[in-house]
């Protein structure tokens, strides 16, 4: 197991977001996360990020290091969970004034310190593996959606982080460009990258998950396997969103 | 360090009773000779040294922390609601009688870095605070910390925001260093006032020292349009 949760919980003020979060998230696996708008999915991928900070709850990772936000956390240790995911946002949120291959090899680069050389040969192999070996040196003003995306999940993988999160990131593109991206991750899937993904690809999520987990109002309703979660669903609430979804 | 320029042999070389040719002829290149020697690099100091104080100052006024925040707003606030001359004045004549007497040029570098410090605080953290949150959290989520975000992610981008305003600033001292004329600095305006005294012809003098600014900040405004364009290759157009 790569990540265990226990009581998860974040509050804004005196709205409570998410209450008792616990899942587990196996390594080389996908889990998928559904639920309607404000359920706390992007909150929930966000505090793994550790872009907001949980108001209480257990994250324990399988090589020891363990946080328990009862207690206050400190500086290093927040980066340090920062720095074992790599995250996809749902608005690409590239840098705009580096090239596609310059967003690719910021991280490695700046943060990790390692070899230009070797970085720029990482960066063109996985520009290559999502189809943008042409695009490289293009800004990102210069690109679709759909191809800023794709940049984005490069950007994310050379980080090399245990942990990969996407929000929503096929929800900002035009119909006929979400392919392409959703192409991407199952083959990342499929390589055995830890995956957690927000999204309402209801077929995609059949295809390469491993787990999915239905949300509403910060609690998880139902998690389990997707044959179990997307087409058994045993809570109504689970029933009546997919329902939404299928036949909008 | 500065020769100071009461005692300045300026005035002699200008010839009285001159016809108004050769008056500009004569009176040129000591002004000239004002404005490189004074004017553009007490502008120059003074718009660096500015610049860093602004950067500090954008950086604490957009801290958490309150202990950073308020001495920054102070000093803005006290800079920008005082007139440049009396901190010229405070600067030089003020400052010797609490013990520390400063030479003209370093006084109008101080006050004049302390002047610009302020106001380009304001339009750096207008400029920072104008990016995306999501280009810091893209930052984040590569791993950087908030300094390595700001310098790598944020600057670079709040910079192509704040060249028109910061060019304006830079063109507005260019002019204010005239003021430096009065704690002696024997820039191009103290010049002009001098050569006008001992001849007379207010007139010619003062209008040939505002054709030499007008041609300093014409230049400015071809580099400022220069640099935009050149950081404006990432920006869609
Ligand atoms: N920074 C914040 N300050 C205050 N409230 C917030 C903040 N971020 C999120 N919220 C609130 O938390 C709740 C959950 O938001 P979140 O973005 O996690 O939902 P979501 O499940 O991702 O929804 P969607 O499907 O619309 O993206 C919402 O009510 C939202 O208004
Ligand atoms: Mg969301």
């Amino acid at each position: 197991m790569l990540l265990s949760i226990k009581r998860l919980a974040k509050s804004f003020d005196d709205l409570e977001v998410l209450k008792d979060i616990n899942m587990d998230i196996e390594k080389g696996t996908v889990v998928t996360i559904m639920g309607p708008s404000g359920s706390g999915k992007t909150t929930l991928l966000r505090c793994l990020n550790a872009l907001e900070e949980p108001t209480n709850g257990v994250f324990s990772f399988d090589d020891g290091f363990t946080l328990d936000f009862q207690h206050k956390i400190n500086k290093n240790d927040l980066l340090t969970l920062r720095r074992k995911s790599g995250m996809v946002f749902q608005s690409y949120n590239l840098f705009p004034h580096k090239t596609a291959i310059e967003n690719v090899t910021e991280g490695p680069i700046i943060v990790q310190r390692r070899s230009k050389e070797e970085v720029y040969e990482q960066a063109n192999n996985l520009l290559k593996k999502v189809g943008l070996e042409d695009k490289k040196d293009l800004y990102p003003h210069q690109l679709s959606g759909g191809q800023q995306q794709r940049v984005g999940i490069a950007r994310a993988l050379a980080i090399e982080p245990d942990l990969l999160l996407f929000d929503e990131p096929t929800s900002a593109l035009d119909p006929e460009l979400v392919g392409d991206v959703l192409s991407v991750i199952k083959d990342l899937a499929n390589e055995g990258w830890t995956i957690v993904i927000v999204t309402h690809e209801v077929q995609f999520a059949q295809q390469v998950s491993d787990q999915v987990i239905f949300m509403d109002g910060g609690y998880i309703v139902e998690q389990g396997p997707p044959e179990k979660v997307l087409q058994n669903p045993s809570e109504n609430r689970t029933q009546q969103f997919l329902q939404r979804i299928l036949n909008p | 360090m500065v020769k100071m320029s009461l005692q300045n042999n300026v005035l002699l070389t200008v010839a009285e009773g001159a016809t108004g040719w050769e008056l500009i002829e004569k009176s040129f290149w000591p002004m000239v000779e004002g404005a490189i020697k004074f004017t553009i690099p007490l502008t120059l100091i003074s718009f660096t040294l500015g610049l860093i104080i602004a950067l500090i100052t954008a950086v604490m006024r957009l801290s958490n922390s309150k202990i950073l925040r308020a001495p920054a707003i102070i000093y803005v606030s006290a800079i920008r609601g005082t007139p440049l001359l009396v901190q010229l004045f405070i600067v030089f004549y003020g400052m010797p009688s609490i013990g520390l007497t400063i030479d003209p040029f370093p006084s109008a570098v101080i006050a004049f870095s302390l002047n610009v410090g302020a106001y380009a605080s304001e339009i750096i953290r207008a400029s920072i605070s104008s990016i995306p949150k999501g280009q810091w959290e893209a930052g984040y989520s590569v791993g950087m910390t908030y300094r390595t975000t700001l310098r790598r992610i944020i600057l670079p981008q709040a910079s192509r925001v704040s060249i028109p305003p910061l060019s304006n600033s830079f063109i507005s001292l260019v002019k204010d260093t005239s003021l430096a004329s009065l704690i002696l600095v024997a820039e191009l305006f103290r010049r002009a006032q001098e050569i006008a005294a001992r001849t007379y012809e207010f007139m010619i003098i003062y209008v040939e020292a505002a054709v030499l600014y007008w041609v300093v900040c014409f230049l400015l405004s071809i580099g400022q349009e220069a640099l935009e364009r050149r950081l404006d290759r990432y920006i869609a157009k």
